[in-house]
């Protein structure tokens, strides 16, 4: 076998799959081959390494150099300069946008500097599709303490001393979750990975899946032991068909190696593990309704109890975790409860991945300690607001959570500081919003998402969240009165103690937030039928600058009504009466003469 | 007789389709995705076949059928432009992006052209919201969309 003595490591993520990584890889494998240096330098397809904005990301060991935006073109230059002269391509290097340095090695990326990494470990180190390059980072060694040296109830206890709680929305107590599964009657158990990632926003449970899914696996497998579990289903959004294929692939490696199916290394425990795909609902990531998806009926939650530790799936017990929860597992195991409950706040322990996206520089995923601040990740890791803009809102835990203010930038970030502050931790979507956001348009928005996703089943949720929306409406388009704000209120409140589930009862959480932290903006809408964000297309007018207008007559060209007059002589003006807002002419000015009021 | 021979064809591939799940548990939305997969859409011939083969009353397999919103009744174009409209892509203008291949194609959301050749399906997230806005045709991701950047990636796929 040859010793190598660099690695290239390209992305393969589904962000970097999007910018062009594969004819990157193909670039770097034929000019590896040319220069003859396909002996000592070894090319690695990796998984997400969070920073997706900035890909085709290009890592290279021993350095850890990290280059962004690599293309084919730049990979002749890589392997001369880089790998064949030893000299770091400084052009292609990260560049922190505060003082425009160039960052030779990740580490000192302030995104990745303040990062914990204990989920994300090997996503963008490894090769997915490879299990020995999970063995070789300590991959199965949890599994591999827990039965021979283990008991069933010490692994429980372990996770219980640990503090870990669930990462798919509520917070709940993982080992508590365990030991009522373990506890139920009946030698049929079922365990659950929970990987519907319904929050459209958030992208980590999909990141994990397909950069590292063996992680996934031997926590199910560890769980499944706690719990005593012989079969377990992973429950995985139709829209990720790379993790889907990732997955099957991983289990299907494990199942060779002796790591799933009957006497698991020797032993007389067995497990087996299934994919299922989702169909498209996002009801379908509430357990109840997970379950009767994968029983093949109608997604629709059921009330509880019974819960599903007593009966799950097809009436067995049954226990259900999210993708990061399971992930979390084989650390803890491996590590001990002790290192794991050392990082975090009182009452969450551990890190949480978030998905870091909107109007901040540095858009992509990261893994903190519980208790970072909103401000160190906004402007620290996050680098800033887009265009240096005023930052206005941070809206965290998807069309569950709620929108947080300036004055909660220096809240410790952890389960009960956010539902303290009327937002939830949810799966972990934060996405930032600046000035040009306008948050009666926010609300608007995922009011629009959960009214499309109620299931119907309860008429709160479904003829609440439409009564809801139509108000919203009504103010968005200028025709709102300070009545409708009170309706509003009222029937959020109404929707969320009435309905049956978890969708309807934080549906309205959007809508509250905003309402308690931007009320004035709402009331902009209303009494000055203004959109002060200039967002709302009934409350805005395009007009273009006499002063500024070089009358080059290219929007009225691309005018798609035709209702831009002018010509050399005459400064082009827009007809308002027939003017439709499309602000087809306000993106091709070239000197910037059209504005919106 | 041409449309007669299509309909028993498609009886015969979902016989084949559900013959392995006959006598278990939760087929029924495995063989939904794989039908879809082989027609595009769900062939009403299909579903009477599936409803007769595992006798599931018909109206229990529409229910589950129009309740993901994965599964289609009507066939569609050769491509499948699926827009973003997840959070991170609305604060990043996703909705100008929906709005302006609405305007070159001369169809709205969940149809299909004229010519067979596109439709059109807003998505909430396409887990590519670093690369914001973003869209997806088949199966190819274009991230980082501006509305100019639209003609030509539509150009690409005849
Ligand atoms: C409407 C709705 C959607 C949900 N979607 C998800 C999801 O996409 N992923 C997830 O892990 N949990 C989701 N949950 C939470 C699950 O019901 C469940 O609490 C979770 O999977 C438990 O795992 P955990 O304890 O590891 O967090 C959702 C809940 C509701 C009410
Ligand atoms: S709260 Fe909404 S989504 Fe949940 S069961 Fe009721 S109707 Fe369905
Ligand atoms: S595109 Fe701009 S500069 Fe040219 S005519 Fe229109 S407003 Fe004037
Ligand atoms: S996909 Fe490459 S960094 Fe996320
Ligand atoms: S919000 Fe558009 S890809 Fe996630």
């Amino acid at each position: 076998m040859s010793m190598y003595r660099a690695h290239v490591l390209v992305c393969k993520g589904t962000g970097c799959t999007a910018s062009g990584s594969p004819s990157v890889f193909s670039a770097f494998k034929e000019e590896l081959a040319k220069r003859k240096l396909d002996n000592e330098v070894m090319l690695v397809e990796t998984g997400c390494h969070g920073m997706c904005e900035m890909g085709p990301i290009v890592v290279i060991y021993p350095e850890g150099a990290f280059y962004c935006r690599v293309t084919a073109e730049d990979v002749p230059e890589i392997v001369e300069e880089h790998l064949y002269k030893g000299r770091i391509v400084e052009r292609l290097l990260y560049t922190i946008p505060t003082d425009m340095t160039k960052v030779p090695h990740y580490k000192d990326i302030p995104f990745y500097s303040k990062q914990h990494r204990i989920v994300l470990k090997n996503c963008g180190y490894i090769n997915p599709d490879h299990i020995e390059e999970y063995i070789a980072r300590d991959g199965y060694q949890a599994l591999a303490k827990a039965l021979t040296q283990m008991s069933p109830e010490e692994v429980l206890e372990e996770v219980k001393r640990s503090g870990l709680r669930g990462r798919g929305g509520a917070g709940f107590p993982t080992g508590l979750k365990w030991e009522f599964a373990r506890k139920a009657a009946g030698d049929k158990k079922y365990i659950i990975c929970n990987a519907d990632e319904g929050d459209p926003g958030a992208f980590m449970d999909r990141s994990v899946l397909e950069g590292d899914p063996h992680a996934v696996i031997e926590g199910m497998l560890l769980g499944a032991y706690a719990i005593g579990a012989d079969e377990g289903y992973i429950y995985c959004r139709a829209e990720y068909p790379l993790a889907i294929k990732r997955l099957k692939n991983a289990i299907s490696q494990a199942e060779e190696y002796g790591l799933l199916g009957n006497n698991i290394m020797d032993t007389d425990f067995s497990f087996h593990l299934h994919v299922k795909e989702g169909a498209g609902a996002f009801v379908c990531g509430e357990e109840t309704a997970l379950m009767a998806s994968i029983e093949g009926k109608r997604g629709m939650p059921r009330p509880r109890p019974p819960f599903p530790a007593q009966a799950g799936l097809w009436g067995k017990p049954t226990n259900i975790n999210n993708v990061e929860t399971w992930a979390n597992v084989p650390q803890i195991i491996l590590n001990g409860a002790d290192w794991y409950s050392s990082i975090g706040t009182e009452t969450s322990k551990g890190t949480k991945v978030f998905a870091l996206t909107g109007k901040v520089k540095n858009t992509g995923l990261i893994e903190v300690p519980m208790g970072i601040t909103i401000r160190e990740i906004v402007f620290e890791l996050g680098g800033g607001i887009l265009g240096d803009k005023e930052f206005k809102a941070v809206q965290i835990g998807g069309p569950s959570g709620g929108c947080l203010t300036k004055e909660h930038l220096d809240l410790p970030v952890d389960y009960e500081s956010l539902t303290g502050a009327g937002a939830i931790m949810g799966s972990g979507g934060l996405v930032v919003m600046d000035e040009d956001t306008c948050m009666v348009d926010v609300a608007k928005f995922f009011l629009e998402f959960t009214q499309r996703e109620s299931c119907g089943k309860c008429v709160p949720c479904r003829e609440g969240t439409k009564q809801m929306l139509l108000l919203l409406e009504k103010i968005t388009n200028g025709e709102g009165t300070m009545e409708d704000l009170n309706t509003l209120e009222e029937l959020a409140h109404m929707v969320k103690r009435m309905s049956l589930c978890g969708l309807g009862q934080t549906a309205p959480n959007p809508v509250l937030t905003t309402l308690k932290y931007f009320r004035h903006e709402y009331e902009a809408h209303i009494k000055d039928k203004k959109c002060p964000a200039k967002v709302c297309t009934a409350l805005i007018t395009y007009n273009i600058d006499s002063e500024k207008c070089r009358k080059c007559g290219l929007c009225a060209k691309n005018c798609p009504v035709d209702c831009i007059s002018g010509d050399r002589q005459t400064p082009y003006k827009i007809d308002q009466e027939r003017c439709i807002k499309c602000g087809t002419c306000l993106e091709v000015c070239p000197f910037n003469a059209v504005y919106k009021d | 007789m041409i449309v007669v021979v299509k309909a028993a064809e498609i009886a015969a591939k979902t016989k084949e389709i559900v013959e392995p799940w006959k006598g278990k548990h939760g087929g029924l939305i495995p063989i939904l995705q794989e039908i879809q997969h082989e027609f595009g859409y769900l062939p009403e011939e299909a579903l009477v076949t599936v409803s007769k083969e595992l006798k599931i009353p018909k109206a229990d397999i529409y229910g589950v059928a129009t309740f993901y919103a994965q599964f289609h009744l009507k066939p569609r174009g050769r491509h499948v432009i699926r827009v973003c409209r997840g959070t991170a892509c609305h604060v990043r203008g996703s909705l100008k992006i929906m709005e302006k291949i609405k305007q070159i194609l001369n169809v709205n959301e969940n149809d299909t052209t004229e010519d067979l050749r596109f439709t059109l399906e807003p998505v909430a997230c396409l887990g590519a919201c670093g690369l914001a806005p973003v869209l997806m045709v088949d199966d190819d991701t274009h991230g980082r969309l501006t509305p100019d950047k639209v003609q030509s990636i539509l150009d690409k796929y005849e």
